[in-house]
């Protein structure tokens, strides 16, 4: 917390358990308690949505200080707080504001008998799937039932039988019986996403989770529905059955979908990743990202990857070494000077990559270089209309000005045989417009990227890159903020970390650049670059940090600020 | 369309004090604005056109006037809890839903008075400045809701709504929005959020009382049908006057609605406090039916804990305590609450020694269980359970653990969940075991397996399923 | 599904009874409407009432399925409503429910939650048990369509229902 002037009347002391801790006035009991390093556990609460109160997991014991009729002096603890009045009736801590002097206990007889009856409550009708289950390990249910279950079931009546495996859309199932009936799931897609689809039907106990039959849920978000449904009853056909959770290792890292740079997890065991989800960053993507770019992690499983560096010969290609390679894509390149050579990087690529692609360019001294543009739609919540993660890393860094205006030039100059290599990394060009006529027509084409595009096809020299969670680096949003791509596998055979290329390729053409990890790059390009002044690469941090002002805002982020402020969510 | 009862000219028992009912069955009576009118009727509306709504509402403050409805909280101190400094539509709406289980005084207010009602609401909505009323009423009173819309087409036609009330610059409209069979709809946030076309599923409180943010996030009112009637009657006789009826702190009168095995159920309305249990059961509804013993009441709607036959309650007679019997318990708030029950929406169920408690129970746990919105835990899981339990042990399945679990399963509801209806739900199955445990153990003794207690039992729990 | 154009209009005037900004408001007097006219609420109803009021029909989904007074089958002519709670029961209303559907012909046997409605073979009748009535000291009673009657003893359930034709 930043003192600022006021913070001593904008504080209030709450007593946690027997400790008294400061908290901002408003906070919520439950959020109050995290502070205090007693955490209540809860399934409805979400700190990004409404609070209905009603799993009535988060019961706690609450008391308030006396209110001593005038002139009357409150008698006083050995803390020389007010002495507490406890209330006989538990409270919900996830909806309730803490105000001066209250005490919250969350480990009384009381806290914990309201916890395990609300506990056997859920399980009473719950399925025992939990070997077949998704969520096994990551299921509050389960962990709670182990925490403050009473362990034996007295339930001898026959259970309420509810729709199982239900299709709710393209890439959710739902099984009603494993529901708790938290509403999270609703609340998110009508609140976070205006897409009210989800409802419940019937009533009691016979109250089941569903959508209309004739309006799916198949929204951009939709999957993120299922990272908050604390038990396992939605469930992404995607990851379903394919890994169990405790097996797997979690990187941190971007998204690379778009300009937005959502931050992530990457879940992944042996080379594999079998999932990927949105990690909390409140400058960025709050709690969510998009469908499209969950799911962007398959185009690494993509069977036309390029694993081995390969030179043409002839009409064919060869596999070769990676000293072969580099040192024959340098040989050819150093044959051309400025008009006859061309850069075509990305706006996928890391800022260390786009740097490397710099020092390149200012030994190749080539008339020209550029990045492709990647425009598609973007929306009202977080999906940028600017498909390519880095732009504003190509602007700061490669010094594009405006990305993919001089394509056309450069394409004419290739008909008119005014360039005759090209250098493209990261792209396909035949994608962006060039015909294999001008391709075919350059004497020189070294290209690297991860799959086995047209463009690699008539290229030269083939260098086989990383996928974006096959690497590390940094990049820069949309908004200006500088974050931490990490590397979460390996990439397949042979491919590189595409820095690693082009440092290689570096060296090959200039002897030496002073490199030997990643790390160096981002250093030199701290001292070179005024935004990157001060920083390290380690220095950025999990959630990045500002370093332009683009004059952007994201939507979804706005919105949820004015909900904070209406003390409707506590963000 | 057959008529609910209505007997031209059926006496009042003396020992009632008729104001809200003064009309029922009286001879000579309909529900035309005519009729009322030539009665005196909207003339307490006059009378508080021409005073401030502050005034008004101090007049309720001053008459101790307590809700109808269940809760008994006194209806002025709610209409102050509206925002000062609001600048939001206020609402008023009246609470129709008449659905706890043993009540039924409002119906026969929709039906035979509904004008008096009206007065009541316009009275209350220029006291609190709401511009626009709702009647919530449920669904299963068809004709009611037809006899309020005629009501209301009357009144306008008098220009008693609208704008321009009686000449001056009240204006206020009364709308009819009808339920569709859900005991929790009477349960005012869950009214609420049924009026916004919502599930009924109540609203937690803090934040959302009512009288701050209720209908659409707006300062609203709700009051029961009854609560609304009195409203009139303390126009007319003025706050004080009012408060003198009654005993002090239950003041006014209440209407009592007597069910089961007594001779002759019905409708009573009495001074509060002025009569005591017994007199009701054997003065006014002629006693236990021939050759039967009371067994157990309840005294306040199917939710108030039950009181058996035989015991003994202390309460407070002004600075003195004393110990009392079943029949000598007052029927007023705060006895009722001494005795460890509640006065609630003034249903009183009687229950004779013919009667298998744990049919009883399972009868009022069917219901509950079927009217459990289903929001949170503890209700829903809950209230089902309990019912199962009890479907059990009266189909011969029940075993010695039924009664603990039962109590327990109560426990863990009451006091846990978002409405009062966790409580409502409760009551019922931690008093009755409570107070009648032999009658549970015998449902769990191997000598009863299989073997139907009572004629009754074999249908207790058919028919809604599970 | 053709809803009629008296009806529609009485439908906008039930709208006009809300805010403007709070539509939402009317759905259960549109459903009360729709049931009136269709004797049930079909899909087609709930898409309908959903346009109608500009939202999603799962809104209305919810509602139908929470309230027990939408019926998502049609009914016989008559359909019948018996009181099946404490009072009531006392004074012997799951006797009744047996005389009135042994008159009837309906078959109980398979109704469950979800499906509480039992129609005689000729359609003429349908029963149901509903909650409370508020008319406990009368029990049992019932409500055949909107008419309601009062102590309606097995030995008077012959009477009540030669009155519906
Ligand atoms: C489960 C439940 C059901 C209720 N049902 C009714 C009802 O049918 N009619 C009613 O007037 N109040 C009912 N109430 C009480 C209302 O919530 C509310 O307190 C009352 O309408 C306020 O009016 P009053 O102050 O005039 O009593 C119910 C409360 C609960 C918890
Ligand atoms: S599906 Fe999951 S998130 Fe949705 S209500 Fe059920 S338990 Fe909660
Ligand atoms: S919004 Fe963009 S960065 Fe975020 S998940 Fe979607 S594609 Fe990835
Ligand atoms: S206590 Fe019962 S009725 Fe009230 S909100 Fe919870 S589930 Fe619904
Ligand atoms: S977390 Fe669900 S009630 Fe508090
Ligand atoms: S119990 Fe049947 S009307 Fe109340």
């Amino acid at each position: 917390m930043v003192a600022s002037k006021d913070s001593g009347e904008n504080l209030v002391s709450v007593q946690v358990d027997d400790h008294w801790i400061s908290v901002p006035r408003g906070t919520r009991m439950i959020e109050a308690c995290k502070q205090a390093a007693a955490e209540v556990p809860h399934y409805c609460y979400h700190p990004k949505l409404t609070s209905p109160g009603n799993c009535r997991m988060c019961l706690v014991e609450m008391g308030m200080p006396p209110r001593p009729s005038p002139g009357e002096e409150p008698e006083l603890d050995a803390d020389g707080h007010a002495k507490i009045n406890w209330m006989p009736r538990p409270v919900i801590a996830c909806a309730n504001t803490v105000v001066d002097g209250m005490g919250i206990r969350t480990q009384s007889l009381l806290a914990k008998e309201c916890r395990q009856g609300v506990m056997e409550f859920l399980l009473i009708n719950h399925p025992l799937d939990c070997p077949i289950c998704d969520q096994a390990g990551e299921c509050t249910l389960q962990e709670y039932s182990v925490e403050h279950g009473n362990g034996q079931s007295r339930f001898l009546e026959s259970k309420v039988k509810k729709p199982k495996n239900v299709e709710i859309g393209p890439r959710i199932r739902l099984d009603d019986e494993r529901c708790v009936l938290c509403s999270r799931c609703v609340r998110f897609s009508k609140e976070v996403v205006d897409d009210d689809v989800f409802g419940f039907v019937d009533r009691g106990s016979h109250s089941v989770l569903t959508v209309h039959p004739d309006r799916k849920l198949e929204n951009n978000y939709s999957l993120n529905t299922v990272d908050i449904c604390p038990v396992g009853a939605l469930t992404s056909n995607d990851f379903r059955f394919k890994m169990r959770v405790w097996f797997m290792r979690e990187t941190k890292s971007l998204c690379t979908g778009c300009a937005r740079g959502c931050n992530t997890v990457v879940g992944s065991r042996e080379g594999k990743i079998y999932r990927q989800s949105p990690r909390e960053n409140n400058d960025v993507n709050s709690a969510w990202m998009c469908d499209t770019g969950r799911m962007e992690y398959h185009q690494l499983e993509n069977p036309a990857r390029l694993t081995e560096p390969m030179i043409k010969r002839g009409k064919k290609h060869r596999t070769v070494d990676w000293p072969e390679a580099i040192c024959r894509a340098a040989r050819d390149l150093t044959k051309f000077k400025g008009e006859q050579l061309a850069i075509i990087a990305s706006g996928r690529m890391t800022n260390e990559e786009l740097y490397l692609t710099r020092t390149l360019a200012e030994s190749l001294q080539p008339g020209v270089v550029d990045i492709v543009k990647r425009e598609g739609e973007g929306d009202d919540y977080l999906s940028h209309c600017d498909k390519n993660p880095n732009v504003n890393g190509a602007r700061k860094v490669l010094k594009i000005r405006s990305p993919g205006s001089k394509l056309k030039s450069i394409r004419k100059r290739i008909v008119e045989d005014k360039i005759k290599a090209l250098l493209v990394i990261g792209e396909d060009l035949i994608d962006c417009g060039f015909t294999e006529g001008e391709l075919s027509s350059l004497q020189c084409l070294v290209s690297s990227h991860i799959i086995a595009n047209p463009t690699a096809k008539m290229s030269h020299v083939v260098l086989p890159g990383a996928g974006y969670a096959e690497k590390r680096g940094s990049m820069i949003n949309a908004t200006g903020r500088l974050q931490r791509l990490n590397k979460a596998i390996d990439p397949p055979g042979q491919s590189r970390e595409d820095w690693e290329i082009l440092h290689e390729l570096n060296r090959a053409v200039d002897g030496c650049d002073g490199v030997t990890e990643l790390a160096d790059v981002f250093t030199q390009m701290a001292s070179t670059l005024s935004i990157f002044k001060g920083l390290s690469l380690s220095r950025i941090g999990d959630l990045g940090v500002d370093v332009m002002d683009t004059g952007e805002t994201v939507p979804l982020l706005e919105r949820e600020a004015r909900r904070v402020s209406e003390g409707l969510i506590v963000g | 369309m057959a008529d609910p009862r209505y007997i031209a000219g059926k006496k009042p028992h003396p020992r009632e004090r008729r104001m809200i009912f003064r009309n029922v069955d009286r001879s000579g009576w309909d529900a035309s604005i005519a009729t009322y009118r030539k009665d005196g009727g909207y003339r307490e509306l006059k009378k508080a056109l021409k005073m401030k709504p502050a005034a008004v509402t101090d007049e309720v403050k001053a008459s101790g006037l307590r809700g109808r409805g269940g809760a008994g909280f006194p209806t002025g101190v709610k209409w102050g809890f509206i925002p000062p400094d609001n600048n939001k539509p206020i609402y008023l709406i009246c609470n129709a839903d008449e659905s706890e289980p043993g009540t039924f005084k409002d119906r026969y207010i929709i039906h035979q008075d509904p004008h008096q009602l009206l007065e009541g609401i316009l009275i209350s909505s220029y006291a609190v400045g709401a511009k626009v009323a709702y009647i919530y009423i449920r669904e299963e009173f068809p004709e009611g809701a037809v006899i309020l819309e005629r009501a209301i087409e009357e009144a306008r036609t008098a220009k008693l709504l609208g704008k321009k009330i009686l000449g001056t610059d009240f204006e206020c409209e009364i709308y009819i929005h009808r339920g569709a069979g859900a005991y929790i709809c009477g349960e005012e946030t869950g009214l609420i959020e049924s009026l916004e076309g919502k599930r009924p599923y109540p609203r937690i409180k803090p934040p959302y009382f009512p009288a701050v943010l209720g209908l659409y996030m707006c300062p609203t009112i709700v009051n029961n049908v009854e609560s609304l009637c009195h409203v009139k009657h303390v126009m007319a006789m003025g706050g004080k006057k009012y408060a003198q009826l009654g005993t002090p702190r239950n003041t006014g009168t209440r209407i009592l609605c007597v069910s089961g095995d007594v001779q002759k159920p019905g409708y009573f309305e009495i001074e509060v406090g002025k009569l005591t249990m017994g007199e009701l059961i054997e003065d006014l509804c002629g006693g236990m039916k021939k050759g039967r013993k009371l067994k157990a009441v309840i005294p306040g709607g199917s939710s108030a804990k039950v009181l058996r036959a035989g015991e003994t309650y202390t309460i407070r007679d002004g600075d003195k305590e004393k110990t009392i019997g079943l029949p000598d318990i007052p029927m007023d708030f705060d006895s009722l609450a001494a005795c460890g029950s509640m006065a609630g929406s003034g249903g009183v169920i009687v229950m004779d020694d013919s009667r298998d408690m744990t049919w009883v129970l399972n009868n009022i746990n069917t219901f509950y269980a079927h009217e459990s919105c289903g929001q949170c835990t503890p209700c829903r899981e809950g209230s089902l359970w309990m019912k199962k339990i009890t479907d059990r042990m009266l189909s011969g399945g029940g075993v010695p653990s039924d009664v603990e679990t039962l109590v327990s399963v109560g426990n863990n509801i009451a006091g846990r969940t978002i409405c009062a209806f966790g409580e409502a739900c409760a009551w019922p199955t931690q008093s009755f075991v409570a107070k009648f445990p032999e009658e549970f153990k015998k449902h769990t003794s191997r000598r009863n397996i299989g073997k139907a207690l009572n004629p009754e039992t074999k249908t207790a729990s058919a028919g809604l399923g599970d | 599904m053709e809803v009629p154009k008296e009806l529609e209009k009485e439908a906008d005037d039930f709208i006009c009874h809300y805010p403007q900004e709070e539509k939402g408001s009317a759905s259960l007097p549109l459903l009360h409407l729709l049931q009136r006219e269709f004797g049930y609420i079909s899909d087609d109803a709930i898409s309908w009432v959903a346009e109608k009021l500009g939202t999603e029909p799962i809104k209305i989904l919810e509602l139908v399925t929470f309230y027990p007074g939408f019926r998502q089958k049609a009914p016989g002519k008559y359909h019948i409503r018996v009181c099946r709670t404490l009072s009531c029961a006392m004074a012997g209303c799951h006797q009744t429910m047996e005389k009135i559907c042994e008159l009837a012909g309906i078959d109980r046997s398979n109704v469950s939650h979800h499906d509480p409605i039992a129609i005689s073979t000729d359609g003429k009748f349908s029963i149901e048990f509903a909650e409370c009535l508020a008319s406990c000291g009368t029990g049992p009673v019932c409500l055949v369509g909107d008419d309601f009657h009062e102590e309606v003893k097995p030995e008077n359930t012959e009477q009540l229902l030669q009155q519906y034709k």
